[in-house]
């Protein structure tokens, strides 16, 4: 187990160099780049030579190598650089977005969760019955409504209806829970739809696999009660790949905020990640994908290591 | 007599029905969502003779109209009828999806198959740089092939978008066609086939290839729905399609962000087109899954 | 208690009303103002800002030596000047500026900080930008002879030097602060402005407060103001209508009027202008067809600009038709002179026969090229999406491409396109500024067109130099008639500025530029 969890740990290493060359290698293949976009972009009448110090200045005109082996550097000793935009630096900018769509990221998770469970159990239960066939539509148009259409939805709604929208700016959920809550849990809701759908569907067909194990016959053909035999035994045991797709679906959430944190006006890592973008901050958009990948493979990691501890039919050499 | 009479229908019994019929029969639902795709399909391909207006035309005397018996779906913010671009968009969402999908599932296929037959380090590097791409936010990614190749329209559809989409598919698809053909692999009769002295790409072409082509199948119709979700995505911010090309993730960007309050129907008609569309595609793919594979999960 | 409130009030209003336009007893302290601006700046350095989404939330800081008299632009009045004079061959500016002002230190302001200034902006020190450096390039000298006198020497006289020292960009900042370093401004905010900097929250907010020491007795009237960045178009309507900002500073669309109007009524007030933006078609000379100038006439010809501004301006924020100058604007071409110009006349049939003929003559069948156009939804789509449709009518097929801006702004610089549209925006109606798009690419940084043309060139230096406004006008004029027969840039449509705020938000006027009038020192609440 313990060789599995270094192995596991070393092969992260070439991954994360693999996503770090490809996002240094594209970032600098378009054309174009952060001094002409701030300088240019709003028709400022600026000589080349003004543009060419600021080149120098942020480091550009140096060799595309060099660039690449200060950046690596930089992240050995924990210096991740600062924003070519802003000139703060990197860390700060994302830590202070980074709460808000954690945040959201949870809250979409937990109303998925509290959803998808009693569906999915609801329906493989009544398995081909109206019941079934309706949770499934359910689940299946949560997989085709885009959620910042949802989104659009939801804020037309509440306009036409109160001619109220959620606050503008964030309030961290220990100042204000009222004024956090009324500003995330709608974001949370568009997100949380399609996210309830993907955990409903693996509820339901794990439960339905569950349903054919010996134990669960067998404990059926005892005469123990349905309602103890789904909460006891057959619940617990399908939880393994929902915990999996709920995991892995959290991960690609944190990307997937990107169009929905626009709709919202949500100042999270999303809009920073589309902002930093447009605007060639090189320094920020390699840390941001950095984190995201980091991010990307622990989650894969710890799901499997969960796998490799909780069933005990999985072995890794 | 009686043996006579009956032995017709003793046959009529025993023969097959037609898989289409079968398929229709077992899977209801999924016969449905079949139906409403080869709708789309004729409206997208004879979009000229199904959609009242021409989807480009400007008429600035006809702009933000709602939902009325000349227009079905309103107008938009240049006047242009909404129901004739939702007919041209599904010829996009259509052509994109389609082709993505085919591009990345063929691509992804072959990575996994070929990962699985040849194993050892070559299967080790195509798994760490199928992780590197699995890992790799979408929108960089779109950004960057669709900046560096520029755009490059074949028949009025941008050929780098399709390759954009097509490219986060290829590590999913490479994975489950490669622990489908690890499976097959270990199978006495490709061992036999080595040992026969056929060449790598005769026993990969020929013996594993068609064992993997139910899971390839589901996973084709089920990116089918991914990818127009994506390219809708993708469009909201202004990476996609560009204007006047009608398709539905455009209409939902771009000016109608600054009309939709106003104009709903903007907003409305092509939202439920791209939900339409990826919910039908979705029944499908169930279905087809339920009915070719049905312990195989996408 | 309620009615009383209501009763005084009305009598407030009554009062008000008596003192007519002069409606300086009704005006409000108190009051945080909270308004909405569409982007953010990046960092805090005026000499080296660019965006009006710096200045938003940043003038309201600083001073400068001049600013714009609010209602009656484009007159100039003193900020920090108390008075000026020009002497008689143009080449000597002296300033006198007002007595006990003070930065948000408590420090003094003396004529050393305003030459400390300036001299940053004409010779900036290593690392640091200036932007408009090319704007000062007539000053030989700056001298201050006493602590509130400032003597600028120029080289050369130049017509629109005090627009100059109007400019919104110029901060004044504390020679102190410049001399120890003289990056200072990128990141604090230390000014003479009515508001103290508080609170830059990274993508989410700016809050400014009140300045007790500010030089203006009884200014500022607010407590403070709340600048709230809202990205998305939609969202900040929204969020207009919902009552959470009072304003917006650039611009809406007129469709966002409308609808605002519609939900709230008689709450808000709008206010127009014409803007001292406008889009213009640029044609690549290097590429061909367009080295032909019968060519890019012909295009320039197809164009309806006077139906289609009329058609945009229903869906975009673009309004009129002008020429190199903002119409309305006291030196720009009146609609008798511009309907002379190539492109710009009223019959349309007629000019797109001319046009056909041209690219007959020119050699030049089922011409196809690629059209450059920047992904912003307002207000270049709807224009790029108009201009296709008027180049079908002459038989001629565009194909439109909207890159990312970055995409955009690099093949558009490095003229990696055929034609593209572009925009020319200032902060001020000024030639000097306006028609550096149209002279030569060598002598212009933002000129894309890649050519060269010395009789634009020698015109542009006559009219910067003609302090006479009559010969100044005639020497634009031919300017105009010249660039436009050559076509190789031409203006298509001017944008138009719409205003929304709600009616409590007082003291605010509108002008035809987004980075003027924004220091929010007279802006008061009604409430």
């Amino acid at each position: 187990m313990l060789r599995y969890i270094v192995k596991r740990l070393l092969m992260m290493i070439p991954t994360l160099l693999g996503v770090a060359v490809l996002v240094f290698v594209l970032l600098r293949m378009l054309p174009g780049d952060i001094v002409e976009l701030r300088f240019a972009m709003e028709g400022g009448r600026v000589s080349e030579e003004v543009m060419q110090a600021e080149r120098v200045r942020l480091g550009l005109d140096k060799p595309i190598w060099r660039q690449f082996v200060d950046w690596m550097t930089g992240i050995f000793v924990g210096d991740f650089g600062t924003s070519m935009w802003t000139g703060r630096p990197v860390i700060t900018e994302i830590s202070s977005r980074l709460e808000l769509s954690l945040q959201v990221a949870i809250m979409a998770t937990l109303l998925a969760v509290i959803i998808a469970i009693p569906l999915g159990t609801l329906s493989a239960l009544f398995k081909d019955t109206f019941i079934d066939h309706a949770i499934r539509v359910f689940a299946i148009a949560g997989l085709a409504v885009p959620s910042f259409w949802l989104g659009m939805l939801i804020i037309l709604g509440l306009l036409y209806a109160f001619n109220w929208i959620p606050p503008l700016t964030y309030t961290p959920i220990y100042v204000d829970p009222w004024k956090n809550l009324s500003q995330l849990i709608w974001p949370a809701m568009a997100v949380g739809y399609r996210y309830s759908a993907v955990a409903t569907r693996m509820t339901r067909s794990t439960l339905l696999e569950v349903f054919n194990e010996d134990y669960i016959r067998t404990a059926r053909a005892k005469g123990v009660y349905e309602r103890l035999v789904v909460s006891r035994h057959a619940i617990p045991n399908a939880m393994l790949p929902v915990v999996t797709v709920v995991g892995l679906e959290f991960a690609f959430l944190i990307g997937g905020l990107v169009v929905t944190e626009q709709v919202f006006n949500l100042n999270g890592i999303g809009k920073l990640f589309v902002e930093t973008v447009t605007r060639a901050d090189y320094t920020m958009v390699q840390a941001l994908v950095m984190l995201v990948a980091v991010f990307f493979i622990i989650v894969n990691f710890v799901v499997d290591l969960l796998y490799a501890v909780l069933d005990p039919r999985i072995r890794y050499g | 007599m009686a043996v006579i009479t009956t032995a017709p229908e003793l046959a009529e019994e025993v023969r097959l029905p037609h898989p289409v019929l079968q398929f229709i029969r077992s899977q209801p639902t999924g016969a449905a969502g079949l139906a409403f795709i080869a709708v789309l399909f004729v409206a997208g391909v004879f979009a000229e003779f199904v959609a009242p207006y021409d989807p480009v035309a400007i008429d600035f005397s006809a702009m933000l109209v709602g939902p009325s018996w000349e227009h079905w779906m309103g107008t938009d913010s240049f006047g242009r009828d909404v129901f004739s671009r939702i007919i041209y968009g599904a010829r996009t969402a259509l052509a994109v999806g389609v082709l993505s999908s085919l591009l990345g599932c063929g691509l992804g296929a072959v990575i996994g198959v070929v990962s699985a037959y040849f194993g050892g380090r070559i299967d080790m590097v195509i798994q760490r740089f199928m992780d590197i791409l699995l890992s790799f936010p979408i929108i960089v990614l779109a950004l960057a092939v669709v900046a560096v190749l520029g755009k490059f329209p074949v028949l009025g559809l941008d050929v780098n978008l399709i390759i954009a989409i097509a490219i986060p598919m290829v590590p999913k698809v490479a994975r489950v066609v490669r622990s489908s053909a690890l499976a097959i692999r270990e199978l006495p009769y490709i061992d036999a086939a080595r040992a026969a002295g056929y060449s790598h790409t005769r026993i990969i072409f020929r013996h594993i290839a068609p064992n993997v082509v139910a899971p390839f199948l589901i996973m084709f119709t089920a990116f089918i729905a991914q990818a127009i979700l994506l390219e809708a995505s993708l469009s909201f911010l202004g990476l996609g399609v560009t204007e006047p090309t009608a398709a539905w993730g455009l209409m939902l960007s771009g000016t109608s962000q600054e009309f939709y309050s106003q104009a709903p129907w903007m907003i409305l008609f092509p939202g439920l087109a791209i939900s339409l569309a990826v919910f039908a595609f979705n029944l499908f793919g169930d279905a087809l899954r339920d009915y070719l594979d049905p312990r195989f999960k996408v | 208690m309620q009615r009383r409130t209501t009763v005084l009030v009305l009598m407030a209003a009554a009062v008000a009303l008596a003192a007519g336009t002069d409606s300086a007893l009704a005006q409000k302290r108190g009051g945080i103002l909270k308004f909405a601006v569409s982007a953010e700046p990046p960092d805090y350095d005026c000499h080296a800002a660019t965006s009006f989404a710096f200045i938003h939330p940043v003038r309201p800081h600083y001073n400068t030596l001049l600013k714009f008299d609010e209602p009656n632009y484009p007159k100039v009045k003193g900020d920090l000047a108390r008075s000026w004079e020009v002497s008689p061959d143009g080449l000597t500016y002296t300033f006198r500026l007002k007595p006990n002002v003070k930065f948000h230190d408590g420090t003094p302001m003396t004529s050393a900080d305003v030459k400390a200034s300036y001299e940053r902006i004409v010779n900036p020190p290593p690392g640091v930008r200036s932007i408009r450096k090319a704007a000062y390039e007539d000053i030989a000298s700056i001298e201050t002879p006493d602590p509130l006198t400032v003597v600028f020497k120029l080289k050369a006289r130049n017509a629109s030097m005090l627009t100059n020292f109007a400019s919104p960009w110029d901060c004044i900042y504390s020679a102190a602060k410049l001399k120890a370093d003289p990056k200072f401004p990128e990141k604090n905010v230390l000014g003479t402005g009515p508001f103290k900097f508080v609170e830059h929250a990274a993508g989410s907010h700016w809050v400014g407060e009140r300045f007790a020491d500010y030089f203006e007795k009884d200014r500022p009237y607010l407590d403070g103001f709340r600048a709230i960045f809202i990205t998305n178009t939609a969202a900040r309507v929204n969020a207009l209508q919902a009552g959470e900002v009072l304003t917006e500073f650039r611009g809406h669309s007129p469709a966002d009027r409308d609808k605002l109007k519609a939900a709230l009524g008689d709450k808000i007030e709008v206010m127009e202008s014409p803007w001292v933006c406008s889009l213009i078609v640029t044609f690549n000379t290097e590429k061909k067809p367009f080295d032909d100038a019968r060519v890019r006439r012909a295009l320039s010809l197809a164009v309806d600009r006077w139906r289609g501004a009329e058609g945009l301006s229903k869906v975009a924020l673009v309004r009129h038709v002008g020429g190199a100058l903002r119409p309305g604007y006291e030196l720009a071409a009146t609609e008798a002179d511009l309907v002379k110009y190539p492109g710009f006349g009223k019959d349309i049939n007629a000019a797109r026969a001319e046009a056909r003929k041209l690219l007959e003559q020119a050699g030049v069948k089922d011409l196809k090229f690629k059209f450059l156009n920047r992904n912003i939804p307002m207000p270049y789509t709807p224009v790029g999406v108009f201009l296709i449709n008027e180049w079908r009518q002459i038989g001629v097929t565009a194909e439109h491409e909207q890159p990312e801006t970055r995409a955009y702004m690099a093949n558009l610089r490095g003229g990696n396109y055929e034609a593209g549209l572009d925009f020319n925006c200032d902060a001020v109606d000024d030639p000097n500024l306006q028609l550096a798009k149209f002279i030569s690419a060598d002598k212009s940084p933002i000129n894309y067109g890649r050519y060269k043309d010395a009789k634009l060139d020698d015109l542009y230096e006559k009219q910067k130099r003609e302090l006479d406004a009559k010969k100044r006008y005639a020497l634009l004029r031919e300017f105009e008639q010249h660039a436009f027969t050559q076509a190789y840039t031409v203006p298509i449509v001017w944008w138009h500025r719409i205003i929304v705020n709600w009616k409590q938000m007082k003291g605010w006027h509108m002008s035809p530029s987004h980075y003027i009038n924004q220091d929010l020192q007279d802006v008061w609440l009604d409430q």
